[in-house]
């Protein structure tokens, strides 16, 4: 599990011209480079799922921060108003946000969002 | 020579972005404000305009994260967003490599702040420009303060920056204006996004006006997250003007919640010796 290379990833693809293009001809085989290419292997294999469907909830749930997130959605032509609805659908189905600076929500919230910690 | 115009305003993507999806009367009065602002900062007669930003992991990531950083380029370019989904076409803004090397040289004199010889503009620059500089002519000084990525420098960084900004403009012979961009509270490209604490903002708004230094760092972030979402962490931009204002009043002359746009939106200005 690493939410700091998922993020990484996004970031490459969000400025890089020749990430998209070869993410869009190969997505798995372009996350599977840059795993190897930064030497994390052990992209998980939900990590990879969400990187590559793209699963924007599951994404949003492990803690990807959504000024990197709405640019993927928006790389996927998702619509303003589906990218929220598909974040919210992504707690509503995996829980809280699990890591990253929006999981400061369970450290200020009621004791009941805390056990996804 | 010294400062000659220190402003704020806000920068959210969807201001440009998702422009035909607001209110279209909330849209003009916006739209309306930033051509008084620019007006207002045309009148200042700048030689560059140093924008203080909060940009969102387009040239900074957790790699290598500073917590302030300068530009220092002849040229930059943007936005990095694709430019149909920010409906700000690509554009080049002319920098000065010279004038920002002299700047850094005195802001390092007490601030140990990072310099970038490259630099892409998102939103966070674009969008302020787009209005106040539309035919990208004025050199630009981009500045960033991390406010994404904890952890954060404290606000009172925030602020001895803002005063090493002022220092610098004050020690070169160019006119010199700042503006800082930034949310105030808003919950930005999240499940929240539209969700605006307007309370929050007016008070934070009451305290940049009057400027006053133990007031406008009476925040935490824990705090600050709660009641004004991690958008709210960009007041670090607003803090800096503030001490680059020296004590300057302020005046707010647009304030209003825009849901679609995620923000409260915002021009405000201080006022600095009319004399300059």
């Amino acid at each position: 599990m690493s939410l700091y290379y998922v993020q990484k990833f996004l970031y490459e693809l969000n400025r890089n011209d020749a990430t998209q293009v070869a993410y869009a001809a190969d997505p798995h085989g372009t996350v599977e480079q840059f795993g190897l290419a930064a030497g994390v292997q052990n992209l998980s294999s939900q990590e990879q799922q969400a990187l590559t469907e793209p699963d924007i909830g599951l994404l949003y749930h492990l803690g990807v921060n959504g000024q990197i997130l709405m640019h993927f959605a928006a790389f996927h032509g998702i619509a303003w108003a589906d990218y929220l609805e598909r974040m919210r659908e992504g707690i509503r189905t995996h829980g809280p946000v699990r890591e990253g600076v929006y999981a400061m929500t369970t450290q200020v919230g009621p004791a009941t969002q805390q056990g996804d910690h | 020579m010294t400062l000659v115009f220190a402003g704020v305003c806000s920068h959210a993507p969807g201001i440009t972005g998702r422009a035909d999806l607001a209110d279209p009367q909330l849209k003009e009065g916006l739209y309306l404000a930033f051509d008084e602002l620019r007006a207002r900062l045309e009148e200042s007669r700048p030689d560059a305009i140093v924008v203080v930003a909060a940009e969102h992991f387009a040239n900074f990531f957790m790699n290598n994260m500073p917590a302030f950083a300068v530009g220092m380029a002849d040229h930059y370019s943007g936005p990095i967003e694709d430019p149909d989904w920010l409906k700000i076409p690509k554009f080049t803004a002319p920098g000065n490599r010279n004038l920002s090397q002299r700047m850094i040289q005195e802001i390092m004199q007490t601030v140990d702040v990072a310099y970038a010889e490259e630099w892409l503009f998102d939103h966070g620059i674009a969008v302020p420009l787009n209005f106040l500089t539309p035919k990208f002519d004025l050199p630009v000084i981009p500045v960033n303060v991390n406010c994404q990525g904890p952890p954060l420098a404290p606000l009172h960084r925030s602020w001895a920056f803002g005063e090493a900004i002022r220092r610098a403009a004050d020690s070169v012979p160019e006119r010199i204006a700042v503006v800082g961009t930034g949310g105030i509270s808003h919950w930005p490209a999240t499940p929240d996004s539209g969700k605006i604490n307007e309370t929050w903002d007016r008070d934070f708004l009451d305290r940049w006006c009057r400027n006053d230094r133990a007031q406008l760092l009476d925040y935490d972030d824990l705090t600050v997250y709660t009641e004004a979402g991690q958008g709210g962490f960009e007041i670090r931009t607003f803090l800096a003007v503030a001490a680059a204002a020296k004590g300057a009043p302020g005046t707010v002359h647009y304030y209003q919640p825009i849901p679609i746009f995620a923000v409260g939106c915002t021009t405000a200005t201080y006022d600095l010796d009319p004399n300059l």
